[in-house]
């Protein structure tokens, strides 16, 4: 497809105490359908948007961290973390969800989405973007 | 508007979505169908059931073209495509599934 974008999203706060991360993921899953190339960025308070034994019902919220592993189903793969945020909120790649896709090309074979990126490759990604979406 | 099932009022939105999950149960299922004219066969609960487990583990209702690829995986190339369950659920599957199904309306679903 030649009108195909590349949309990033910018992903910076924490999950809950604000609406941001559930509004990106509805947005991301939503702009799905319209299969265009889709990258997602994590970095700042938004790196904990993934971490793993989420259980937000005591604050009357929906645990919608499950709904992050549906991203595969909807072709978007491309998940970066930068590991700056990572590292200063004493997390790594262990304390976050798994979250992987079947590569169609590939016969299948599941595949990690995530990708740890430092500063630099981070400038790539959004140097990238002809849309870019901050959250 | 409120569903009726045996006596029971079942509060809904205006689509006739039910208004709380925890509401749900087969004759729930099956008095939403009714009220569309429908009925639900042994075919209708493959992708019914099948919707309720992506739910519970996703906590999303899934869209059409997510549904259709992932119904083909479990069910098989001749029930994942559009026009299986297009006969199944004249009015979308993703859509009017969701609705005997107890879930929200698909995300990004108009």
């Amino acid at each position: 497809m030649s009108d195909t974008k590349t949309f990033v999203y910018i992903n910076r706060k924490a999950p809950y105490g604000s609406i941001y991360a559930l509004e990106s993921l509805e947005v991301v899953l939503i702009g799905a359908a319209f299969e265009q190339d889709v990258k997602l960025v994590f970095m700042d308070d938004g790196v904990f948007q993934l971490t793993n034994n989420q259980d937000p019902e005591s604050i009357g919220m929906k645990n919608f961290s499950k709904t992050y592993a549906a991203l595969g189903d909807y072709d978007v793969n491309q998940i970066y973390i930068d590991q700056q945020s990572l590292e200063q909120r004493g997390l790594s790649l262990d304390d976050l969800q798994a979250l992987v896709y079947e590569d169609e090309d590939d016969d299948w074979a599941e595949k990690s989405s995530i990708h740890l990126v430092n500063r630099e490759e981070l400038s790539e990604i959004i140097e990238s973007a002809d849309v870019l979406l901050n959250f | 508007m409120p569903l009726d099932v045996n006596g029971t009022n079942y509060e809904t939105d205006e689509e006739g979505y039910l208004s709380n999950l925890s509401d749900w149960s087969p004759e729930v299922a099956n008095a939403l169908a009714a009220s569309d004219d429908a009925e639900l066969g042994e075919n209708h609960w493959e992708v019914i059931n099948f919707l309720r487990e992506y739910y519970e583990e996703y906590q999303i209702a899934p869209a059409v073209r997510v549904l259709t690829k992932a119904i083909g995986k479990r069910l098989g190339k001749d029930k994942g495509n559009s026009k299986y369950l297009y006969e199944l659920f004249p009015y979308g599957p993703a859509k009017q599934a969701c609705k005997y199904a107890g879930l929200p309306k698909p995300t990004g679903c108009v």
